[in-house]
């Protein structure tokens, strides 16, 4: 069996005297009788780190992995820069705890100083927090901390996540609050209909930005609405369309939430991922989870703590903004070594490529016949196309190591990257034109 | 240490991209961002540098004892972390069609067999993200199930005083008043502070045993029955199962759901605050009301985040339950206590236990007496640990011991390092007594002195603007 107890059978038997115990049951005397486990644990037997080695590796090659992956819907296959394995990776950032002792924590504090920043500067907003644990999470909590005594509603765009959909209305199903949907209307809100249901009652909006479809919405006029009715705008966002498109800021939004996975995470069948949530200063002390600040030590120096800590809940506990404690700082360190390696020319050079791509693919898509797109309005890297014979698209596709676009109830939702080629793509029109034919 | 910010050139970059294939296309007027974010501009040699700088201002439990109370700072295998960066987990779609990933749903069905064995439950879900995370899990399985009885008058969830904050913060999450009962005076429940609150109104009890203080509450199994016999549920808040794999299962102390921190009990890393994994298990009464994500699943009841999970945490560590096996599960379990109980017996005779008695993985030091007779508090000695490059116990916690240090070595810490770390002890202990302002400005060798906390709260600065 494997073991990481370092202590020898000697070493333990002394230590055992040590404490004037003759054996480990005396040293659990308190766990009654009928419940101490006098039976081996019902599972295999341990192994060495070879054997496990072998097990794992196994189990993971049962899986197929797509040298091309044109399906998004949340999880994006973006390019990982070699230095954003590494720099995570290295033993100290993995194995520290959170950054409670701030004296021997400046390197993580720093790093998520760093963090807020950059989230910042793509938001347009004042003040980020640490990372909550992804982007439906981060709506979730956002939706939450725009609730108050007389405004308990949220409402959330029909053309969002349906998994953020979901924990948004979990969250609200937790305190007791309603969430309403907002209809879609070609893959956008509706804005009549949000105009009709922004009523009293209502505490807040979430649109995504470009939603689920790809689309984006008409985040300016949406921002007017939800303001008129005395409500806040939260916007769940795309962190690499942000490199290159208008700020949530400038649209009026409050707090400006999203998935960070397209920040140099693999896309890991669904998690580690990293919720980010940043806001006005208005609403800095409404923020849920950890927040790193900036302040002097004793001697007159630089340093960074975490900070506005009367927010959370080991001080507040049940008056608490939140109940989150652990993060995603990893993710967020990794996001930041994305944005550092990447810098602003190289994050606008991810965005807009993916938006050729994508629209490179539709417009050979959409010359088959049989295949048009969905939806009228603008897209960043992600569309709807009708799909006849859908099953068999896809069968083809994956034949060719191509995962295909998801299947959505209208067609397929395509997504294209970065690290797709034009030769690549001109072979998934031939395929889906061969099929069609 | 500079700020990546202020290491930054205007026009400096790396080349990760070739040039773009085909014709760009440019975007709506109205969607056009004006100035670009001012993210830093460098190099690939200073961003390596800048990290690394970093990273040489962090303590890990590779660098040395970390006996952070509550956290189970143990050795985090690599083999683990090798496991979860192969390309069949790393680089596979969360909606990647299913007969592509059988190994993703052979992983998870492995690791919910063992963890459900070691626990004493019948099905668990991997989808919370960390342990406060699996409480709001857990706690709103107890919503469901009184709901789906029409059992609707059950608005309270008792938490003893010795929690953890996220226990009333999760049953406030989930609706429920939350009935604080006062610990017994040896830091356990209190069983008649218990039947006086329970009653027809009681949604369950949140707990962890062994508690917050590091004793095995000797009452579990009455304590349960009672909560049971009030039409209540029993969540176990799995923080503390370091201590009692293959000695004692939730399951059998009468819990009828649970978190487990994976990133604690299960060797997976820390990362600096995360990520973790919070999974939760259920008898099976409880297994409908499990969440499920609505892309992946289907699902249209609870979710608590999208996709599945933190999933590459629960490969690290299935690896781990793999690695130890039926023998080596108890074996790390009864080392973690054996490790606390000596380290408790070597500090004894200096600073004073809280509760003078066996103790589970961790032991609680009062220094109360000790900051009357020095001056010098829990604090002082916290910080003058780092000095010795030992990493400070918990502070001030459980909320029931006043100049509380709380310690948790683990069993992966050897004899040596707890014989030095009671001398380090020992010695500043002494110190106390003999130099006591010392301890007040420690530490002295640290990256910094003490910060200004106050300061941080009061002109908030939570991010770098160009000078």
């Amino acid at each position: 069996m494997g073991s990481y107890v370092p202590s020898t059978q000697e070493e333990r038997l002394a230590m055992l005297e040590a404490i004037g115990l003759k054996s480990f049951r005396e040293m659990y005397r308190e766990v009654p009788d009928s419940i101490y486990l006098d039976r081996p644990l019902n599972i295999p037997e341990g192994m060495s780190e070879l054997e496990v080695s072998k097990a794992m590796a196994k189990m993971a090659g049962k899986n197929h992995v797509f040298s091309t992956v044109l399906r998004g819907a949340g999880a994006y296959d973006h390019y990982i820069p070699s230095i954003v394995k590494y720099v995570p990776a290295k033993e100290e950032f993995l194995t520290a705890y959170t950054p409670y002792q701030a004296e021997l924590s400046q390197g993580i504090l720093q790093s998520i100083f760093e963090f807020q920043t950059m989230i910042c500067e793509l938001t347009g907003m004042d003040v980020s927090n640490a990372s909550v644990y992804d982007g439906a999470t981060a709506a979730a909590e956002a939706a939450a901390m725009c609730r108050d005594r007389k405004r308990k509603v949220t409402l959330v765009s029909g053309a969002a996540h349906p998994d953020t959909i979901a924990t948004i209305r979990t969250y609200c199903y937790g305190t007791g609050d309603e969430m309403r949907i907002v209809p879609v209307k070609d893959g956008k809100t509706d804005m009549d209909a949000l105009k009709s249901m922004l009523t009293a009652d209502v505490a807040s909006f979430y649109v995504q930005q470009p939603n689920f479809f790809g689309q984006f919405e008409e985040a300016d006029a949406i921002g007017e609405a939800v303001h008129a009715a005395g409500a806040m705008y939260i916007m769940g966002c795309n962190p690499i369309a942000l490199a290159i498109t208008k700020t949530p800021v400038a649209s009026g939004v409050d707090v400006a939430v999203g998935e960070g996975q397209p920040l140099g995470m693999p896309l890991s069948w669904g998690g580690p991922y990293l919720g980010f949530m940043a806001t006005t200063t208005k609403h800095m002390r409404k923020l849920p989870g950890r927040i790193v600040g900036e302040t002097l030590d004793h001697d007159g120096n630089r340093a960074f703590v975490l900070s506005l800590q009367a927010r959370e809940q080991h001080i507040r506990r049940e008056k608490a903004s939140s109940n989150i404690c652990s993060n995603q700082a990893l993710c967020a360190l990794t996001a930041g070594v994305y944005m550092s390696t990447m810098g602003p020319q190289g994050m606008a050079q991810v965005a807009k490529q993916s938006m050729a791509k994508a629209h490179y693919l539709a417009k050979g898509l959409t010359a088959i016949e049989g295949v048009e797109l969905c939806h009228t309005g603008e897209y960043f890297h992600e569309f709807v196309t009708t799909m006849p014979k859908k099953d068999e698209v896809l069968a083809a596709l994956e034949k060719a190591d191509i995962l295909g676009g998801l299947p959505v109830e209208e067609g397929l939702l395509w997504c294209a990257t970065e690290k797709v080629s034009k030769e690549t793509l001109d072979q998934v029109i031939a395929i889906v034109k061969e099929v069609l034919a | 240490m500079k700020l990546v910010f202020e290491k930054s050139v205007p026009g400096r970059h790396t080349t990760m991209l070739p040039a773009c294939d085909v014709e760009e296309v440019a975007l709506p007027q109205a969607l056009v961002r004006e100035t670009a974010p001012a993210l830093p501009e460098l190099s690939e040699t200073e961003v390596s540098r800048h990290y690394t700088e970093l990273c040489q201002h962090v303590h890990g439990v590779n660098c040395g004892f970390y006996p952070l109370g509550s956290c189970t700072m143990k050795y985090n295998p690599r083999i683990d972390e090798e496991a979860a960066n192969l390309p069949g987990f790393a680089n596979v779609h969360p909606l990647a069609p299913a007969h592509t990933v059988p190994g993703c749903y052979e992983a998870l069905d492995t690791a919910r067999k063992y963890l459900c064995e070691i626990t004493g439950m019948d099905d668990m879900t991997f989808q919370p993200a960390a342990g406060a995370h699996g409480e709001f899990t857990g706690v709103l399985l107890i919503k469901q199930y009184h709901e789906s009885r029409g059992d609707t008058k059950r608005n309270k969830i008792i938490v003893p005083d010795s929690a953890h904050g996220t226990n009333p913060a999760t049953a406030a999450m989930c609706g429920y008043q939350i009935v604080n009962i006062a610990s017994a005076p040896n830091g356990c429940v209190d069983l008649d502070a218990l039947k006086a609150v329970l009653g027809d109104d009681t949604a369950g009890l949140m707990l962890t045993n062994p508690n917050t203080v590091g004793i095995f509450d000797e009452n579990i199994l009455e304590i349960t029955r009672l909560v049971h016999e009030a039409g209540g549920l029993c969540y176990y808040d799995g923080a503390n199962l370091n201590a009692v794999m293959g000695v004692a299962r939730p399951g059998d102390m009468g819990f009828d759901c649970i978190h487990l921190n994976l990133h604690k009990t299960f060797a997976t890393p820390h990362g600096g605050g995360g990520p973790g994994a919070g999974a939760v298990g259920c008898k099976d009464f409880l297994a409908p009301y499990l969440p499920k994500s609505a892309t992946m699943d289907g699902g249209n009841g609870i979710q608590v985040r999208g996709f599945a999970g933190n999933f590459l945490v629960v490969i690290k560590a299935l690896a781990y339950v793999m690695t130890l096996g039926k023998e080596g599960i108890p074996e790390a379990s009864k080392n973690a206590v054996l490790n606390a109980n000596y380290l408790q017996a070597k500090i004894k005779g200096t600073f004073t236990p809280a509760f003078d008695r066996i103790c589970m993985h961790e032991f609680v030091l009062d220094l109360s007496q000790y900051k009357k007779e020095t001056g010098v508090s829990a604090l002082d000695v916290a910080k003058s640990l780092i000095d010795y490059g030992m990493h400070p116990p918990t502070m001030y916690f459980p909320l029931i011991v006043h100049e509380a240090l709380m310690l948790e070595p683990t069993e992966t810490e050897s004899k040596e390092t707890l014989d030095w770390a009671a001398d380090v002890f020992r010695q500043l202990y002494e110190l106390g007594f003999k130099d006591p302002e010392f301890m007040h400005n420690a530490p002295h060798n640290a990256q910094i002195s003490r910060p200004d906390e106050v300061r941080a709260a009061r002109t908030p600065i939570l991010r770098y603007q160009k000078g």
